[in-house]
Order: C-alpha cells, then sequence, then structure tokens
C-alpha cells in the first residue's frame, strides 16, 4: 500500500545535529557532497550546549611540553587500554589543528597572557590542555559551527526525527522520518548515511542529558546490522546536583575541580586521599564517582545523599568569572551562593563511551554506506572517557566521518529506496498513535529508567543484571502494545515517546547483556562480584550485533598497534610504580 | 508540599482557550517540571518544547504570568501564590500547538547576517580583553525571548523591516571580533533595521543570559551606524531620527 509522504534525495543524509553532525555536515558539504542535516530539535539546541569545561587538544599553549603523544597516553589510561588505538592516535594528532579551525571560523575563547587560547586542568589530563570560554564551552562549539553550517548550502530538517534506517540488501540507502509539527511523514534516499545522534542518558532516572538523548543512532544503527562496541561502559559523571528534586543529576562541571574545587564528606574529611592520592580531585571520572558512591553509602553523605564540593576557597571574583553559570544554576535552582557555601553533588549518568564500531581513519561502520560520529560511535574512549575529550572528538572525528561518507557517496550508485520497508516503517508509526495497544509511554518510560538506575548503575553484580534483563524483557514485551495516549498527530508528544522508549529499551538490553559478559571491573564497568582488573579482559572489547531478531554478545580483540605499543608501555609502567 | 492551580493556554493556529490543571508541588519544582508532570498525568497531549531543563539550550521559552521566561528556569515558589500560574506560548511567532510556536523566522535571519570573515592570513592574536567584549554576547542561548518581548516585532509586527534584538546581539559579536573584515553597517541600517529600535530596553530586562541587549549591542552599533552614514554626529542623529516614522523617535 502506497503511503503518503514527501521525499528527498541526498548524496550524505546527517542525522543529529550536535557538534559532530554539525562538523560531518560541513565536511561533507565542503566535499562537493549534496547534504542534509535532520535533527529532532531545533538547530543548536542539541545536547553539546551542555558540555562546558571544555574541549581538549594538546596545544601546548599553557604547558609547552604538551604534545600529542602524552595525550594520546593520557586517553588510552583513561580508557584503560581498551581503546581503538588508530582512533586514540588520530584524536590526540588532529585535535589541535580542529580546534584551531574553530578560532577561525569565529568561535571565541578565554586568552593567555600572550593572547593565545588559553588551557584549564581537568582530570586525567597530565597538563593543562582544556581550552574553554568560561563554563560554556560547547555553547560556543555548536554556535560557531551552525553559524558556518548555514553558509554551505546544507539543507537543515529541524523537528524532523527519524525512525528507521532503510536498505538495499546489504547497504543503507534512505531513512525514514517524521515531521515533528505536522505528523507528516518523510523519506529520505542517500547515498551515504551518517549518525551522529548523540548518547542514551534518558535511559536512566538520574541523568545530565537532554530530552532528546535516546540512543536513537545505537538502537538505528543496530537494527540495521552495525556492530556495537564497548556498551558496557556508561560513564557516571561524579558531580551532578543532588538537590532540589527537580534539578537532580542536572551537571555541575568537571571545571569546577579543574579550577580548584575541593571534595569532602559531611565529616569535612577531602576523601579522595583515600581513593587517589596522586590525582586527588582530578582522577577519572570513574575513580571519583565511585568514590562519591562510597562514601554515601558508607553514611558519609550529605542530608541529601551527596557530597560537598567546595570553592569557598577562592576568591569570589574568580569564581564568577571562570564558572560563571556554575554561580547563575546554583544560585536561580538552589538557592546557593557557591562564593559562601559549598554545593552538594553525587553522580549523574552522563555519556556512552560504547557505540557502532567505525573504521577509524573514515567513521564507516560495519553496514556499507552507514557512518557514525561522536557519542553514538565506540573505540575512542575506551573504558571511561576523560572530561574534554568529547568535544575534541566530535571535532576530529566529525570532519572524518564527513569526508569518509562524502567519498563514499561519490562512487556509490543512486540510492533505491524499498516501498515495502517505507510502508513497514509508516505502519509502525501509525499503529503507535491509533493501534490496539493500551501501554503508556511515560510510565514504561519510568519504569525502564527505575531498572537501570537500580540494576545497571555504577556498581553491578550478576544477580541485579539477570533481574534487570527480566524486567526489560517484561518492558519489551510490552512495548509492543504502545501505544500514544491521545491521537492526533501535530506535536504530540506521547506519540514521540513511544518511539523514544522503544530505542531505549533495545539499547538497555545492549547495554546490559555486554555487562553480564564483562566479568571483571574496568574503567565505568564495576562489577562487585568480579571486582578486579582481568588481565585476559583487558585485552578484549565486548561486541554486540543483530543476528535475525537475536542478539549477538562476543569478545573481540582490542586492535592495537605496534608503532604505539612503546608509548602504551611507558604509561602501563609510570602508572605501576 | 502544596496543592497549585496552573492555567496553560491549550489550543492551536485556528485559535484556543486556557485550561486549569491542579497539582502537588515540591520544594524546588520549575514551572517545566510541572508542566511536564501535567502532561505525564492529566494531559498526555499537552505540546511543549524542551532539551536540556538546565537553561542552556533556550528551547523552553514561554510566557509565564504574563512574563517572557524560560521555564526551566522559573521555580514555582516565586510566583504568587493567591493566584494560578498561567502559561502561554511566545505571542510574538506563531502557534504550531499549546506552548510550541514557530521561530523558524529567526533561523531565516540568521542566514542573511554575512559570516564571520577574518583576513586570509590574520594572525591569531586576541587580548583577553577583547573575548571579554564579545563573550557577552556569545553567551546568548537563542531563546528567542528577547525576539517575543520586542515591540516592533510583538505589536507592530515589523518581522520585515527589523531582524530583532537577538540578531543585533550576534551582528555586535561579529562587528566587535578583532580579527573580522567585513563591514555590516549598511545591513544593519537597512534590512536589518537597526533604526526601527527605540531603545525602551525591554528585550535586556527578559535576557535569561542577562546580556544588557540594549546598551552593550544596540547602543554602539547604533553609533557606527551613524558614524558610517550621518557625519558628523549630532547632524547625523537628528537626522536618522527623523527619516522614522513617529512613534519610533
Amino acid at each position: 500500500m502506497a503511503v503518503a509522504h514527501e521525499r528527498h534525495d541526498y548524496d550524505v543524509l546527517v542525522i543529529g545535529a550536535g557538534g559532530a553532525g554539525l562538523r560531518a555536515a560541513i565536511a561533507a558539504a565542503e566535499q562537493g557532497a549534496r547534504t542534509a542535516l535532520v535533527c529532532k530539535s531545533l538547530l543548536g539546541k542539541a545536547h553539546t550546549v551542555m558540555a562546558e569545561g571544555g574541549v581538549a587538544a594538546a596545544l601546548g599553549n599553557v604547558a609547552p611540553e604538551d604534545r600529542w603523544q602524552v595525550h594520546f597516553q593520557d586517553t588510552m589510561f583513561g580508557g584503560k587500554y581498551l581503546n581503538n588505538w588508530r582512533m586514540a592516535e588520530l584524536h590526540a594528532k588532529e585535535a589541535p589543528d580542529r580546534v584551531r579551525e574553530l578560532e577561525q571560523w569565529g568561535g571565541v575563547f578565554d586568552r593567555t597572557p600572550d593572547r593565545k587560547m588559553s588551557q584549564r586542568a581537568f582530570g586525567g589530563h597530565t597538563y593543562r590542555r582544556l581550552v574553554h570560554i568560561g563554563d560554556r564551552t560547547g555553547l560556543e562549539l555548536i554556535r560557531t559551527l551552525q553559524d558556518k553550517a548555514v553558509h554551505q548550502g546544507i539543507d537543515v530538517f529541524m523537528e524532523c526525527t527519524a525512525t528507521r534506517l532503510l536498505k538495499d540488501g546489504d547497504r543503507v540507502s534512505g531513512a525514514f522520518a517524521y515531521w515533528r509539527a505536522t505528523g507528516e511523514f518523510v523519506v529520505f534516499g542517500a547515498r551515504a548515511i551518517l549518525m551522529a545522534t548523540g548518547g542514551g542518558g534518558k535511559c536512566w532516572r538520574i541523568t545530565s542529558n537532554s530530552w532528546e538523548c535516546t540512543a536513537d543512532g545505537h538502537a538505528l544503527g543496530y537494527d540495521a546490522g552495525a556492530e556495537l562496541v564497548d556498551m558496557e561502559f556508561v560513564q557516571f559523571h561524579p558531580t551532578g546536583m543532588v538537590w532540589p528534586s527537580g534539578v537532580v543529576g542536572l551537571l555541575v562541571t568537571e571545571a569546577v575541580r579543574g579550577e580548584g574545587g575541593i571534595l569532602r564528606n559531611a565529616d569535612e574529611e577531602r576523601f579522595m586521599e583515600r581513593y587517589d592520592r596522586k590525582r586527588m580531585e582530578l582522577s577519572t571520572r570513574d575513580v571519583v564517582s565511585r568514590a562519591i558512591y562510597t562514601e554515601v553509602q558508607e553514611g558519609r553523605g550529605t542530608p541529601h545523599g551527596g557530597v560537598f564540593l567546595d570553592v569557598t576557597h577562592l576568591p569570589a571574583a574568580t569564581v564568577k568569572k571562570k564558572l560563571p553559570s556554575m554561580y547563575e544554576q546554583f544560585m536561580e535552582l538552589a538557592g546557593v551562593d557557591i562564593t559562601k557555601e559549598p554545593m552538594e553533588v553525587g553522580p549523574t549518568c552522563h555519556y556512552f563511551m560504547g557505540g557502532m564500531r567505525v573504521d577509524a581513519e573514515t567513521g564507516a561502520t560495519t553496514v556499507p554506506g552507514l557512518y557514525g560520529a561522536g557519542e553514538c560511535t565506540g573505540g575512542m574512549n575506551g573504558a571511561n572517557r576523560l572530561g574534554g575529550n568529547s568535544l575534541s572528538d566530535l571535532l576530529v572525528f566529525g570532519k572524518r566521518a564527513g569526508e569518509g561518507a562524502a567519498a563514499h557517496a561519490a562512487s556509490a550508485p543512486a540510492p533505491s529506496v524499498d516501498d515495502e520497508q517505507v510502508a513497514s516503517a509508516a505502519e509502525e508509526m501509525t499503529r503507535l498513535l491509533s493501534g490496539p495497544g493500551s501501554e503508556d509511554p511515560y510510565a514504561l518510560h519510568a519504569e525502564l529508567q527505575d531498572t537501570m538506575q537500580t540494576k545497571v548503575g555504577i556498581y553491578r553484580d550478576r544477580e541485579g543484571l539477570v533481574s534487570a534483563l527480566e524486567s526489560l524483557q517484561w518492558l519489551e514485551e510490552r512495548a509492543s502494545r504502545l501505544r500514544a495516549p491521545s491521537g492526533g498527530k501535530a506535536y504530540n508528544p506521547g506519540w514521540h515517546t513511544c518511539r523514544d522508549v522503544r530505542n531505549m529499551l533495545k539499547v538497555s538490553e545492549v547495554v546490559t547483556r555486554a555487562a553480564l559478559l564483562r566479568e571483571e571491573s574496568r574503567g565505568a564497568h564495576s562489577r562487585l562480584d568480579f571486582p578486579q582488573y582481568d588481565d585476559d579482559w583487558g585485552r578484549h572489547n565486548v561486541v554486540v550485533h543483530r543476528d535475525g531478531d537475536g542478539m549477538v554478545v562476543e569478545r573481540r580483540p582490542v586492535a592495537m598497534r605496534d608503532d604505539l605499543l612503546s608509548l602504551v608501555d611507558d604509561r602501563r609502567a609510570a602508572e605501576a610504580r | 508540599m502544596s496543592v497549585r492551580s496552573f492555567r496553560i493556554w491549550r489550543g492551536d493556529a485556528d485559535g484556543g482557550r486556557h485550561a486549569s490543571y491542579r497539582l502537588q508541588v515540591r520544594p524546588g519544582m520549575v514551572v517545566l517540571d510541572a508542566v511536564l508532570e501535567i502532561q505525564r498525568s492529566t494531559a498526555p497531549d499537552l505540546a511543549v518544547r524542551w532539551n536540556c531543563k538546565a537553561a542552556k539550550c533556550g528551547s523552553c521559552a514561554a510566557e509565564v504570568n504574563g512574563k517572557p521566561r524560560l521555564m526551566c528556569k522559573t521555580p514555582v515558589d516565586a510566583l504568587p501564590s493567591d493566584g494560578p500560574v498561567t502559561v502561554e506560548p511566545m505571542r510574538t511567532f506563531p502557534i504550531i500547538r499549546d506552548l510550541v510556536t514557530d521561530v523558524s523566522w529567526n533561523y531565516e535571519v540568521n542566514k542573511r547576517i554575512p559570516p564571520f570573515t577574518p583576513k586570509p592570513d590574520a594572525e591569531w592574536s586576541i587580548g583577553q580583553e577583547d573575548v571579554d567584549r564579545m563573550a557577552e554576547f556569545r553567551k546568548c542561548i537563542e531563546c528567542f525571548l528577547c525576539q517575543d518581548v520586542c515591540h516592533v516585532l510583538r505589536d507592530h509586527e515589523m518581522k520585515s523591516q527589523y531582524f530583532g534584538p537577538r540578531f543585533m546581539v550576534r551582528m555586535a559579536s561579529l562587528e566587535m571580533h578583532p580579527l573580522d573584515t567585513l563591514d555590516r553597517r549598511e545591513l544593519l541600517a537597512g534590512d536589518g533595521g537597526i533604526g526601527l529600535c527605540n531603545i525602551t530596553k525591554c528585550c535586556g530586562d527578559v535576557c535569561p543570559e542577562h546580556i544588557k541587549i540594549t546598551d552593550n549591542a544596540i547602543i554602539p552599533l547604533k553609533e557606527r551606524v551613524v558614524d558610517r552614514f550621518y557625519d558628523p554626529v549630532p547632524i547625523a542623529a537628528r537626522s536618522f531620527r527623523k527619516r522614522l516614522p513617529l512613534r519610533f523617535r
């Protein structure tokens, strides 16, 4: 049956308009590809705006001894050596050029006295390395890319949500989408598709993530046959707000600690001394999150169930200048003047290290024609991401993937879109709007969040993970009967949530199965029943992919490189001392 | 915990009305929390646009008790408790549904502003004082509350003649960049319509980022335009005002 829809054909279709999607679209357009950018929110609202602290690049403006090799080593140590070595290498080498380029496009960053871009300290970085402007670096990045992109001849489809990838045999050939404002359907034909949809923090109840972080790219890519890697590694940022109730989980930037903020428990003890005496507050995020969690569990938490983060010893003027949005956030949302009183903070679900497995050079996934960049891809960050490495990741690999997709499109045949797949995708959306189901998407989402929060959190064990899988299967079974609570097509939030919930359920299952397989503790994955590192696991990633309707979860050797071995060995030896 | 009343505008381009809801509010709850809780419980089709709920993306702009505000940054406790909390869509833009408006006009305006254009061989040496000056403008989160409150756009519906405060801020950030080479004054005076602003400063009053839009962006830009087109300055200022319709002088 023919379905009413509009049809657009492009060389490169970029799905997602955060930093990675914008950078990729600019790169694809510069290669001469006819490029479209599809995003489920308004342009410039993506979760990238929430990034606060900075973008990591070994420019050496503040610490002249910094160089790419040290940034590479820091990234590998932070990722507990599970990273894709080539990605970590390219990232460390190319981040400085990507940041300079941003400045040449009009980006404005804080300066050193000798008029260069300033750089601040951050957890796990050996040197002061994060280029920043105050504590709103993500906004600067997205606005600079947005203002560049709108003059590149890129067609932008705002508030347009992709619900399925369409395939022609083995390769992707298009996407099915719907306009939020009208509920009308859109079909894109594309020679190459680039996913840049970000993460899936909304699977958890306490999260720093935006409304739109529902793991869409992970789910659509998985369904289209892409392999997902490192999905067991979900970063809990150590410092989210814990109070008042309306703002639980809201991010408190690591820049607070980078500028000298001190963590204390309710007994006034600077507890990081017991967890990482060398790096203290600027230890890696996995370590600080576990430390805070442990302090609270053992009864040394604050009245609101967090720990204190204190900058009152810094001059008030410095706090207001270097951390202006933190000052404002606490003043307006909690009534706390952070120049006079400590903040109360606790861990919050923040970032997916895992995602589609991609080729380091081009961003190609294992599905012909399908590319990826940013948080919906895996490999770059291994078992734990360093702060500041996500903004540099999306610039470096956004550009590479955009160019990779454009190169593929240049030699790919014109897209062929299968009417049956279109009809099936339309039928799914129609059924969610007016089918026989009765399951409420808001209720299902809340139950999913509780499951992931309580059973697949910072600490995991076999019992909890198996129980989580049972809950997820029960939720998936109910999700087959999802229906929007009201039937209008125009800007229907319940309808939209139905589709989001399906993506989140699928990806939550992937995370849980991967977490069950990895029987050790490493980086952001901490097993109470396997609390130690395991050397064999230290040489393997977990890869998840679809086989028919079944989910395959398997071990794969980490892709190492001989030419980088001495750098890694040097770092391992230094850390062992 | 206390029970509060909310009057929320429901409707579409063909018209609408206020609907009343009652809700238990928790300490620290912001208006967006209340709207989303009403959506989850009693009005599942209530349309609202939001993203970060952290006052960083500017998606949830609306009019709360008649004042343009970000819903995520407005604590319910801070609003008078002797009456209902009224939540309405921004009035300056066409309605899509309920609290959601069509703000696409702003994106069209942005495309008409020539982008940052440095000298090809520029040496990237910039002082912190330049950054501090531009940083105020770069704080803009594009919530479009300033566009909503601007009476040139809101009451006189002169979108075809004035870009509005948001884009004066954008032009100011470009014009004040020490390495930019373009001159946008002709655009400002012409299609940009800067002369239509009669500096009532309402835009800065509603800015959630506290940008002094009129004092720091619009007035300096007006001075630059006057310098270029109407020198010497005193004559220029007078003749410039004469060119405006009476109500804008």
